[in-house]
């Protein structure tokens, strides 16, 4: 019953997070919105795998799972920012601020 | 010191994967484990004897605590950002003064940032990290230090550093 | 029909929503963005099905898709930021 919540609940911001990949105005933003959402709908999902299992060998291997999926998507993220930013992919049109680009250069 | 601190991880990353406790996966495992602690430990981290010091567990537990409720509060903010007809977004990028030395304590801050509502880290120069903010609510730059990385820092300090 | 199935077709659709992000995306960047939210997404997918069908090896297609998307997100950064690999 919990994991059928769990499972419930991951795949709603699953969802949240593939609207605001497809709405949202440009690369920065998309990536703010697709990194949150979809990381902690996944791993709330796979915490619904640990709930359905209990802590046998298929609970603990998502258990294992949640930390890796957590530091994969923030650091991947991190470095996608960066990468095109350098890259050249301009912040958008409603964008108030740059204080990066004296770095840069 | 290094290379038995990474066999002792790995080996423990093994166990828990495979969940078996016969003597071949013991013995599979443990091979495993030395070839990866002899080729990576240099890459490790330099003070591992902070593995060893309780009081840093005890600030970790509370520092999850608090990383996971923002990260639902983040998601909340997104859901609101994303699903309200108008969009309500503001976005820029703004520099940060930091206060944290080593390149661990930095590297998760730089992941809890990337976790907190609306803010994604860029790229950290120098003494200042470069965090992209989809709302930017404030002009003045001594306000965003405290705005984005006030709400961890004391705890990261404690923990990793 | 049960919940759980219904969850799992919702999240496919979730994941064929993302390759029209990688087909329309005006620049690279934007579809590099889509392919890593695909390969999360993809994880779910494994995580309900292992719950559905009751076999929990999936779950360890769910670990080493993981890792892979993760390593091809960041070779192809490097690539976007101009850089050697070893830098």
């Amino acid at each position: 019953m919990i994991s059928t919540i769990l499972i419930t609940i991951g795949v709603l911001f699953n969802l949240i997070g593939c609207i605001g990949l497809i709405r949202l105005p440009d690369v920065y933003n998309r990536l703010q919105s697709a990194t949150k959402c979809g990381t902690l709908g996944t791993c709330s999902i796979l915490a619904g795998a640990l709930f359905h299992y209990g802590l046998v060998d298929a609970g603990i291997k998502a258990l294992i799972a949640i930390p890796l999926l957590f530091f994969g998507a923030t650091v991947a993220a991190h470095a996608l920012a960066r990468g095109a930013y350098h890259f050249g992919v301009k912040l958008g049109d409603k964008s108030v601020k740059d204080d990066y680009k004296d770095a840069v250069k | 010191m290094r290379y038995l601190a990474l066999f002792i991880l790995t080996f423990l990353f093994w166990l828990l994967l495979t969940f078996d406790l016969s003597v071949a996966n013991l013995v599979a495992g443990g091979a495993a484990a030395l070839i990866t602690s002899l080729l990576f430990a240099k890459y490790f981290l330099d003070s591992v004897y902070k593995f060893l010091q309780p009081h840093r567990y005890f600030w970790l537990l509370v520092y999850l605590v608090i990383l996971i409720w923002e990260c639902i509060k983040a998601n909340i903010d997104v859901a609101y950002r994303v699903l309200h007809p108008a969009m309500p977004i503001k976005p820029g990028i703004v520099k940060v003064k930091l206060d944290l030395q080593s390149d661990f304590a930095r590297a998760m801050l730089a992941n809890s940032i990337t976790m907190t509502p609306g803010t994604i880290a860029v790229d950290i120069i120098d003494d200042y990290l470069y965090v992209h903010w989809i709302y930017v609510s404030t002009n003045d730059p001594e306000e965003y230090g405290r705005k984005i990385s006030g709400r961890f820092e004391k705890y990261i300090k404690k923990t990793f550093e | 029909m049960d919940l759980l199935e219904i969850l799992l077709y919702i999240q496919i659709a979730l994941s064929a929503s993302c390759l029209f992000r990688i087909i329309r995306g005006p620049s690279i960047a934007d579809r590099m963005v889509a392919m890593d939210i695909f390969g999360v997404l993809v994880v779910g997918i494994c995580a309900i099905l292992s719950i559905i069908t009751e076999r929990g090896f999936i779950l360890d297609i769910g670990i080493a898709w993981i890792i892979l998307s993760f390593i091809g997100t960041l070779t192809l950064a490097k690539y976007l930021s101009g850089k050697k690999l070893n830098e």
